[in-house]
């Protein structure tokens, strides 16, 4: 018994200082191979009487037991101390820029229209589209703005041809017209798109965007339209309460005629919208005018409804804190950077407008 | 419209205050503008003070001031002044001031190699005296603590602009603006003064209006006043047309504009000793001419009102007078006119000759014909009081007699328009206030319509007075109904919003560029579309539509590679023009991509954008906007404006004829021409029109979901081929082997050059084989790479390298 434990003591020793696996390894079959010291302890029981061979045979198990548990242990313990030497090594600088990243934006005309169409689009109304290129008819005539109305001074038209038959479109109302003749009502649609005006200053772009609303049916009253635009508004700039001022106005178009303010108020140097003392006009509306709906086939006496055209450029510069409408056309990778929109950014009634 | 609210008192009875007299004009359709005091000319010059004066250094007898201007500014200014020293407090000039005794309007300008920022002013350069020899000594005890503040005090009274819209002629005149307040509740409309005045004998000088068939006038009423003294306005008429924002000019003009503005009534004053015997009212002939008041000729077309004398025209009517028979100091007999003109002659003859004055705005919105007479005697009694003279009997010739407009108006129109009900009681009343006439039939109204309102013709306009009259506060605010009648986005527009989104995910910045451009530019992209110019165009940088979105978006790279900026991803959605009718457009994205991947990169290789970073830009925005990659066919054939070796158009299917797409290098002589400096340009466009829809929506269309688990075997394969040979083609004829059994087919490797025949190229292929039925053993996979490069030989002519 002595023997066995002074080995088994030895061997204890022996693989607490060792470090290296083969050499465990090594150790393993000098104890545990064919003719490995414990092996051949084990072979010596046949030939020791019964009684002590009951009890050879149990120590015998435990120090086996004790020393393999030893050298598993051992060669773990080595193979984690190689392997986090090995990941010490291989340490890098996290801190080191990643592969480029190329952001692209959407900008500012588009993500608006896209922030009018989810607000319209909550309501029922579709989108319509026309031509940028207009005939004098859907532009002016059949909106009843006749030649020889002064009227027609309000707008600073293109011209493609010397008999002014044809124009770049001053305003989306001609799509009023062709979405009429095109269909039957009831017609509940908005029509965004570029614009057109010979017109260029500092609040004045050559193009800009509008917004044409459009709601006929039997019975829609001046009282839909508030309701209408107030939504839109309230939707649109975010806040809970707007204020909001209809006002009697003048379009060929439509009668009775309304130009719509919104209160503002300057805080530190930034326009905020909805509140305080200050009017800002921001469109213009009415109920569609009998002579239009003549024009385009619809019986006044049947049918009747609202009109609006908005001025999506200066909504965003509203909302968005633009200061410049001719930077928007002005394609300044700076200026698109820092006012452009992230592409998933889209606006939807579910993840909200804007981020 | 000018006025200032003493001036509408004339008319108008009212306890409201400014402000309330604003809103409420506001409220009912006269959009104010402004309400402040009128700005003058005066208004520039300020009191300043002479920090130092020191002598010019290439000039001794001027000097270069140092002048405090007030805040914690000083300017430099030379002056020629003796009396200029330090100290000396005096009124200083900005640069835009316009010095009232020369009318010049100061710039900043270097006096003897000097910058002067403004001047500094003598009491004879503001009309004070006569005193030139020196500039303005102020009195320190006065003027010690007013640096920098106005010199002149603006007394005037605030004036009121309004924005009168094209249909309310009869608001350009204070009396209509007043009746409108009235019959809004915000006062009561003062009843005009019967005239006492005494008429003595004919009006002699014979009027005639020719019965034309253009004829543009059909009332021509007159009187004659004899004996006047004209002279300088008395200071209360001289206010009236200053508040107007124009110059007092004499007695008699001043009359008649202030009538004008007054009434709404324009009025002409002749000298009647100038008129060669009679008034003949006719249309011109073309080649006639006249030198107008404006103090330009006028060549007159055919078919212009004119009103004529014998020695021919004296002026146009409605428009402008001539200088031939116009009024002067020293006039002593007068011929007086209140006419009516027929809107449409007036808008044509003023647009033919581009004129624009207060008479022609106003006939040509439409002036009361029933004001002839009373716009001749108020101006008349004025010019008796003021001028002197006596009055002739009043003479109207007309061709065509005053109808007074019905409209039989049934209220519940404007409920049904508005949402809200008025009482009969009160509708009645406010329109019986703005002037009509109402009497009543059983429910309907029977509407005598005022003759200053031309603009009122059906019952609608009714509705329309009413609520405005009313507020639109009255209108109740209803909820929005959410039913949908369609669709928000047909399958075009879903399609634009996909790709916009895409193309900006793939890193590229959105722009928005005008329609318009360079027509020298454009050319370079027009390819087979003609060119459609615009006949007045903002500048000659922008004088045609667009015929491809290139031409701006890289005039704009151009610009921003000025800027400095290298690596640059630009993009843009919108029309492209083919044609010049409507309709004749496409939606068509444009997108530009410059510099370098990778630049300075701390661990990857940085190389230029090529060809096939857009490939994967456009074939990846296309895959995410719904079509099928698997269909997508490569064409080597591209618009002239591509490198014609580097660059393929996209096709959604081989059945299509329209590419959907195209991508590449643009033209190097392009690149060239305009001048871009970049290390590499490539570009691509989709065409949206020509992406056809699929014929089934995304829940029908899926098909029935197949996958094999059995073994899948890859093998390697490399060609030697013709050079011109398309890759494309090669994975197709490997794919056609066995369709079923071929699940993809990657090129890994192109190569040319050593070891390889000239003409030749080298492609490596990786074929993936796998079975829905069962494992392939080693044979099956023999026999069909037998297959793959027998039908590869044969179809190709390429050769398996060994």
């Amino acid at each position: 018994m002595s023997d066995i434990k002074k080995i088994k003591d030895d061997y204890i020793d022996k693989l607490n200082t060792e470090n290296n696996v083969d050499k465990v390894n090594n150790i393993k079959s000098e104890l545990f191979g064919k003719n490995g010291i414990i092996s051949n302890e084990f072979k010596k029981l046949g030939s020791i009487s019964v009684e002590e061979r009951k009890k050879l045979a149990s120590d015998l198990n435990n120090i086996k037991d004790e020393l393999q548990n030893k050298i598993s242990i051992k060669i773990q313990e080595i193979e984690t101390k190689e392997i986090n030497l090995k990941l010490e090594k291989e340490k890098i600088d996290v801190t080191l820029p990643e592969r480029d990243i190329q952001i692209g934006k959407i900008h500012p005309v588009s993500q608006v229209i896209d922030e009018i169409s989810s607000i319209f689009s909550e309501i029922g109304f579709s989108v319509e589209e026309g031509p940028d290129v207009e005939n004098e008819y859907n532009n002016f005539t059949a909106l009843n703005t006749p030649d020889n109305h002064p009227a027609r001074d309000m707008h600073d038209t293109f011209y493609l041809d010397n008999n002014k038959e044809l124009l770049l479109r001053t305003h989306t109302s001609p799509v009023q017209v062709r979405t009429m003749l095109k269909g039957k009502p009831p017609f509940k649609i908005i029509a965004p798109g570029r614009t057109y005006r010979s017109d260029s200053d500092q609040t004045h772009a050559p193009m800009f965007h509008q917004v044409e609303g459009l709601h006929i049916d039997k019975n829609i009253n001046m009282g839909h339209l508030k309701g209408c635009l107030n939504y839109f508004i309230k939707e649109f700039f975010e806040v809970d309460k707007i204020k909001m001022r209809f006002r009697p106005s003048h379009f060929p178009f439509t009668e009775p005629s309304a130009e719509v303010d919104i209160g503002y108020e300057i805080k530190n140097g930034k326009i905020v919208i909805g509140e305080g003392d200050k009017w800002l006009e921001i469109l213009g509306c009415g109920m569609v005018h009998p002579n239009v709906l003549k024009n385009v086939k619809v019986n006044p006496s049947k049918y009747q409804g609202y009109a609006f055209g908005i001025g999506i450029d200066r909504l965003g510069m509203l909302k968005y804190g633009i200061n410049d409408l001719r930077a928007f056309f002005e394609t300044d990778y700076r200026w698109l950077s820092h006012f452009g929109f992230d592409p998933l950014d889209v606006p939807s009634n579910y993840r909200g407008l804007s981020r | 419209m000018k006025f200032t609210i003493d001036w509408l008192k004339n008319h108008l009875d009212t306890k409201f205050n400014n402000n309330q007299i604003i809103d409420k004009l506001t409220n009912i359709g006269l959009e104010v503008e402004s309400f402040e005091s009128s700005t003058s000319d005066s208004d520039t010059f300020i009191v300043a003070k002479i920090i130092n004066a020191k002598t010019h250094p290439n000039a001794d007898r001027l000097k270069l001031c140092d002048v405090d201007i007030g805040g914690d500014k000083t300017v430099e200014v030379v002056c020629g002044a003796p009396n200029a020293k330090n100290g000396l407090l005096t009124v200083y000039a900005p640069p835009g001031s316009i010095i009232p005794k020369n009318q010049m309007k100061l710039s900043v300008s270097k006096i003897r190699g000097i910058t002067s920022y403004g001047m500094l002013c003598s009491e004879s350069e503001l009309l004070l005296s006569n005193e030139s020899d020196g500039i303005i000594e102020l009195k320190n005890n006065k003027y010690a603590n007013k640096i920098g503040e106005k010199y002149f005090k603006n007394t005037s009274e605030k004036v009121i602009d309004l924005s009168i819209t094209p249909n309310r002629p009869d608001c350009l005149g204070v009396r209509g603006i007043a009746r409108d307040l009235s019959a809004a509740g915000a006062g009561k409309l003062k009843i005009n003064k019967k005239s006492n005045l005494k008429y003595r004998g004919n009006q002699n000088i014979n009027v005639t209006i020719k019965k034309e068939k253009a004829q543009g006038c059909t009332i021509f009423g007159s009187c004659l006043i004899k004996g006047v003294t004209n002279k300088e306005s008395p200071k209360w008429l001289k206010d009236k047309i200053l508040s107007l924002g124009q110059k007092p000019i004499s007695a008699i003009v001043d009359i008649t504009n202030y009538v004008m503005f007054d009434l709404n009534r324009p009025l002409h004053a002749y000298d009647a000793d100038k008129i060669d015997n009679e008034i003949i009212v006719r249309s011109s002939s073309k080649g006639e001419s006249f030198e107008a008041l404006d103090n330009k000729k006028y060549i007159l077309e055919n078919d212009m009102c004119v009103i004529s004398d014998r020695s021919g025209v004296l002026g146009l009517g409605g428009i402008i007078g001539g200088t031939r028979s116009g009024t002067e100091y020293s006039t002593k007999n007068i011929l007086l006119e209140s006419a009516y003109f027929l809107p449409r002659s007036i808008r044509k003859t003023s647009k033919q000759l581009n004129i624009d004055t207060d008479a022609k705005f106003r006939f040509e919105r439409g002036i009361d014909p029933l004001s002839i007479e009373e716009g001749l005697i108020k101006a008349s009694e004025l010019i008796k009081q003021i001028c002197g003279g006596e009055i002739s009997n009043l003479d109207v010739k007309k061709i065509e007699n005053y109808k007074k407009t019905i409209i039989n108006f049934d209220p519940f129109l404007f409920e049904k328009t508005t949402g809200f009900n008025v009482e009969n009681k009160e509708l009645i009343k406010i329109l019986e206030k703005l002037g009509f006439n109402v009497s009543k039939n059983k429910k309907i109204l029977k509407l005598a319509i005022p003759s200053w309102r031309p603009d009122i013709t059906q019952p609608i306009d009714i509705v329309e007075e009413i609520v405005r009259i009313k507020g639109y506060e009255h209108i109740n605010t209803s909820e929005p109904v959410k039913t949908r009648l369609k669709p928000t986005l047909n399958y075009y527009q879903k399609l634009f919003h996909f790709l916009q989104r895409s193309v900006a995910s793939k890193g590229y910045l959105e722009t928005v560029t005008w329609s318009f451009t360079d027509s020298k530019i454009n050319q370079l992209f027009q390819e087979n579309d003609g060119e459609i110019p615009i006949v007045n165009p903002i500048s000659s940088d922008l004088n045609v539509l667009r015929n491809s979105i290139f031409p701006n978006l890289l005039f704009y790279l151009k610009k921003n590679l000025d800027r400095g900026f290298k690596d640059i991803s630009l993009f843009e959605i919108g029309p492209a023009f083919k044609g010049k009718n409507p309709g004749d457009q496409l939606t068509v994205i444009g997108a530009v991509r410059a510099g370098k991947v990778s630049r300075l990169s701390w661990n990857d290789k940085e190389r230029i954008v090529d060809t096939f970073d857009v490939k994967k830009d456009v074939i990846q925005s296309l895959c995410e906007a719904g079509i099928n990659k698997d269909d997508i066919i490569i064409d080597d054939t591209t618009p002239s404006y591509y490198h014609p070796g580097k660059s393929g158009g996209v096709y959604q299917n081989k059945n299509e004829k329209n590419a959907i797409a195209y991508f590449g290098e643009i033209h190097p002589n392009i690149i060239k021409k305009l001048d871009i400096n970049t290390e590499a340009l490539v570009i691509f466009e989709i065409c949206l029109d020509y992406i056809k829809e699929s014929t089934q929506k995304i829940k029908d269309s899926k098909s029935e979901y197949k996958f094999s688990d059995f073994q899948k075997s890859e093998r390697d394969f490399a060609f030697i081929i013709n050079k011109n040979f398309k890759s494309q083609e090669l994975v197709n004829i490997i794919k056609s082997v066995e369709n079923k059994l071929i699940k993809s087919v990657r090129v890994f490797d192109v190569f040319e050059g050593e070891n390889i025949p000239e003409g030749k190229k080298s492609i490596a292929v990786n074929v993936t084989i796998q079975s829905e039925e069962k494992t392939l053993n080693e044979n099956d996979l023999d026999n069909i790479n037998k297959l793959i490069i027998s039908s590869v030989e044969s179809k190709s002519g390429a050769k398996i390298r060994s």
